[in-house]
């Protein structure tokens, strides 16, 4: 690997090229998001922009899919064909739209801030991880071109499947994931070295904005549990190229040591794309109620323990593969004990909820969307976590719905809810509210119409991953199309929202939310170095509010922080 | 807000350790921070740590679950790796004395130390090479084989690329190059890793060729 050389730390630190005035230096034009840039806030909007590039293929690909499943038969594109979709859809959105923008994207733009640094730890290396992503998933979508197609395995690539389908699509799959873990691990040794040593002096762990925390817990899982896919992948690979049997059993191998391999990631996988969700609705909910953060301590131990529990828990996706009976029991009980610290997280963001002044507009709307979806996907989860109702649901549509709601009605729930919070300070100008709320409206409700019948149709036994169908499927089937259907709308007025509104939106000025966290403490855009002069030490990044019976205590503004801190 | 802030327990005392490690900064001067670059390495070393331990359990499980078919060859000589794993040892500690030799001022020295230490790695390639040639199996021949072959290879992959490492560094040392007492990440960082690599060999030996 290449670290980053001397001048990658210094340079950035001394030299200060912003004196034009106090909101000086303004973008120096939209070229330098194509280019090699090593500025923090560049790099986070390149991962946002390639992410959503690639959400909106995904997104066409999942409308392939239920379209083929609005009639029971196989009628809209070939079996063959249906394969690659769900494949390409699953891949495309794990690893190319949700880790690289709840993790690259945010993470990128917002961690050097709340750590009060100019940039991350290791910038050069932090441009090599985004660039890996384009060529990665070129290469993946390419796949489709080639002579026999793309993968056709599904995301999780399960040998005898991975090896019985057309070789070449596989290993492009294997290479194309294997950079996109590369890129992983990479930004996840930066997040770790930038939170835990490029902290402003005087700023305290338990002082960081709690997305800091979350990016911390979710690097540490990235760090302890990629490299392990990519052991297994390359193993995998073996197989197909060079006709070893690891995972064949045919040639004697065993099916059942992939599974755990790729489970030991693709569990915590979970938490690496909804753990920064938390720790971003945990930036966005005090900030539009207007309450501190509740129980900031107990946030900070919930991550944790996630962190910890989520590393052994990955055999839960196994009860059916002849796992024996205490690895079932242990599987079972500490999965259900992930709902304790996941529990504490959503009662933490009621309690900041009550009693708020909330204002309701489309971030804070899609925030609560958030925790109203991500509690009824907890719940099937824990559900999934007992293994007799396992056996029942397992390779059903249960599991789709399930997941969906955690993934879609959680993380990409919040990630709209963070475009809407941060885009005033990517841009310098608001988002429109109404078409804002439009696309609410319709995300909300086409989310809940498509992935809720699914839970029914799993319990009744639809199986996934299959083209066709049971004609008595019918119905419900259509219900989840017409919501996907709507779902897809929804992105128009959103896309329309972003393009419209970096052009003529309202002016948003520097603070618009009145927020404490320290990326609102600076111009918008910020400069590149992220202030002019010294940053802000931000001791209390939730002190909004005064309980009426305690004005003893005392109540930062960011107002009376800019003023103190501007001479 | 206070009280909501300042935790009491175990995680509040380490991050407030980890609050005293990150104040190397020296004061309010903003002139530049801590040098995070072996650091950063270290946590890449445990990302490739994960690799090996991947390999390690899935290897176990395979010698646990899946019994060879009879009369599949698995026997492997131990004079020829137990000299390699002497060789790697031993280059561990002829890193360590070019590393003392640098902060000491004696580039020759270090540079002397330096050659020594490519010449064992080269050595225990050669050797590997040796092994490779005599053995009574291939690749594909059955589930031991090819996990020996995965493992020592990507093992041997790590060694190739730190003699390489070596190999830089060594030029680097030279008078005019850029690896010096005052500046010594560059060797500081050849010699983690290979200390790292040398480490993963040992429970490498163990588990393949002792167990």
């Amino acid at each position: 690997m290449t670290l980053a050389s001397p001048s990658d730390f210094q340079a950035p630190q001394q030299s200060s090229p912003n004196q034009e005035g106090p909101r000086g230096l303004q973008p120096e034009g939209w070229l330098r998001y194509l280019s090699f840039s090593l500025d923090h806030k560049v790099i986070g909007l390149q991962y946002m922009v390639c992410g959503f590039l690639f959400y909106f293929l995904g997104g066409a690909l999942a409308g392939v899919i239920r379209t083929e499943l609005a009639s029971p038969i196989s009628d809209f594109v070939s079996r063959e064909t249906y394969n690659e979709v769900l494949t390409l859809h699953g891949t495309v959105m794990i690893f190319l739209w949700i880790v690289p923008v709840v993790n690259g994207a945010f993470g990128n733009y917002l961690i050097p801030f709340y750590v009060g640094a100019r940039d991350m730890a290791f910038p050069r290396l932090n441009a090599v991880a985004f660039w890996l992503i384009p060529p990665a998933g070129i290469l993946l979508i390419s796949s489709y071109f080639i002579k026999g197609g793309a993968a056709q395995s599904g995301w999780t690539a399960y040998p005898p499947l991975s090896l019985t389908t057309p070789a070449l699509g596989q290993v492009i799959w294997i290479i194309s994931v294997l950079l996109l873990g590369g890129s992983s691990i990479f930004g996840g040794i930066n997040f770790i070295a930038t939170i835990l040593k490029l902290r402003r002096p005087g700023l305290k762990m338990m002082q960081l904005p709690m997305y800091c925390w979350a990016m911390l817990g979710t690097s540490i899982l990235v760090v302890l549990s990629t490299p392990v896919l990519a052991g297994t992948l390359i193993l995998l690979s073996f197989d197909i190229i060079a006709h070893t049997g690891f995972f064949n059993p045919a040639l004697g191998g065993n099916v059942v040591v992939y599974q755990h391999l790729f489970w030991f990631y693709s569990h915590p996988a979970v938490y690496i794309m909804v753990l920064p969700a938390f720790g971003l609705v945990s930036e966005i909910i005090p900030i539009h109620a207007r309450k501190p953060l509740f129980g900031y301590t107990t946030m900070v131990y919930s991550i944790i323990a996630i962190v910890v529990l989520g590393l052994v828990v990955w055999a839960h996706h196994m009860f059916t593969s002849g796992t024996p009976p205490w690895m079932r029991l242990f599987f079972t009980i500490a999965t259900s004990f992930i709902a304790v610290p996941t529990g504490i997280k959503f009662f933490n963001w009621l309690a900041t909820l009550w009693q708020g002044k909330i204002a309701l507009n489309s971030a804070m709307l899609f925030a609560c969307a958030f925790i109203v979806n991500f509690v009824f996907g907890g719940i099937t989860g824990v559900a999934l976590a007992q293994v007799p109702f396992d056996i029942h649901v397992h390779d059903t549509y249960f599991v789709v719905g399930h997941f969906h709601y955690i993934v879609y009605g959680g993380t990409v729930f919040i990630i709209f809810s963070a475009v809407y919070h941060w885009y005033p300070k990517f841009t310098g100008r608001m988002l429109d509210e109404h078409l804002g709320r439009l696309h609410f409206m319709l995300t909300f409700i086409g989310f809940n119409l498509c992935f809720a019948p699914q839970h029914w149709l799993g319990l009744n036994g639809m199986p996934r991953r299959v083209a066709e169908y049971d004609p008595s499927f019918t119905t419900l089937n259509q219900v989840s199309s017409v919501g996907a259907l709507l779902m897809a709308v929804s992105t128009l007025p959103f896309l329309i929202n972003v393009v419209v509104s970096a052009i003529r939106g309202e002016v948003a000025g520097d603070n618009p939310w009145n927020a404490l966290t320290p990326e609102w403490l600076t111009s918008s855009p910020p400069p590149v170095e992220n202030w002019i002069g010294e940053a802000p030490l931000v001791t209390h990044p939730y002190g909004y509010g005064a309980p009426t019976d305690r004005l003893d205590l005392q109540v930062v503004t960011a107002e009376q922080i800019w003023n103190d801190r501007t001479p | 807000m206070t009280s909501l802030t300042s935790g009491t327990g175990d995680i509040a005392q380490i991050a407030s350790d980890l609050d005293t490690a990150g104040h190397g900064h020296g004061g309010d001067d903003h002139g530049g921070h801590v040098d995070v670059r072996l650091f950063g390495l270290a946590t890449f070393l445990v990302a490739d740590g994960m690799t090996f331990a991947g390999f390690f359990a899935a290897y176990l499980t395979f010698r646990a679950v899946n019994p060879l078919p009879e009369n599949s060859s698995y026997e492997l000589e131990l004079l020829l790796p137990s000299l390699n794993t002497l060789l790697l040892v031993l280059s561990s500690f002829t890193f360590h004395r070019a590393g003392r030799g640098l902060l000491r001022g004696e580039g020759p020295a270090c540079r002397r130390w330096l050659a020594i230490t490519a010449a064992l790695g080269v050595a225990f390639l050669a050797g590997q090479m040796v092994e490779y040639f005599h053995l009574p199996f291939g690749l594909t021949d059955n589930l031991f084989a090819s996990t020996f072959y995965a493992l020592t290879g990507f093992h041997g992959l790590h060694v190739t690329l730190g003699v390489i490492c070596i190999l830089i560094i060594w030029w680097q040392t030279r008078s005019e190059g850029r690896i010096k007492a005052s500046a010594p990440f560059g060797l500081e960082a050849a010699e983690l890793y290979w200390h790292f690599v040398d480490g993963i060999w040992l429970v490498l030996y163990g588990i393949l060729y002792l167990l």
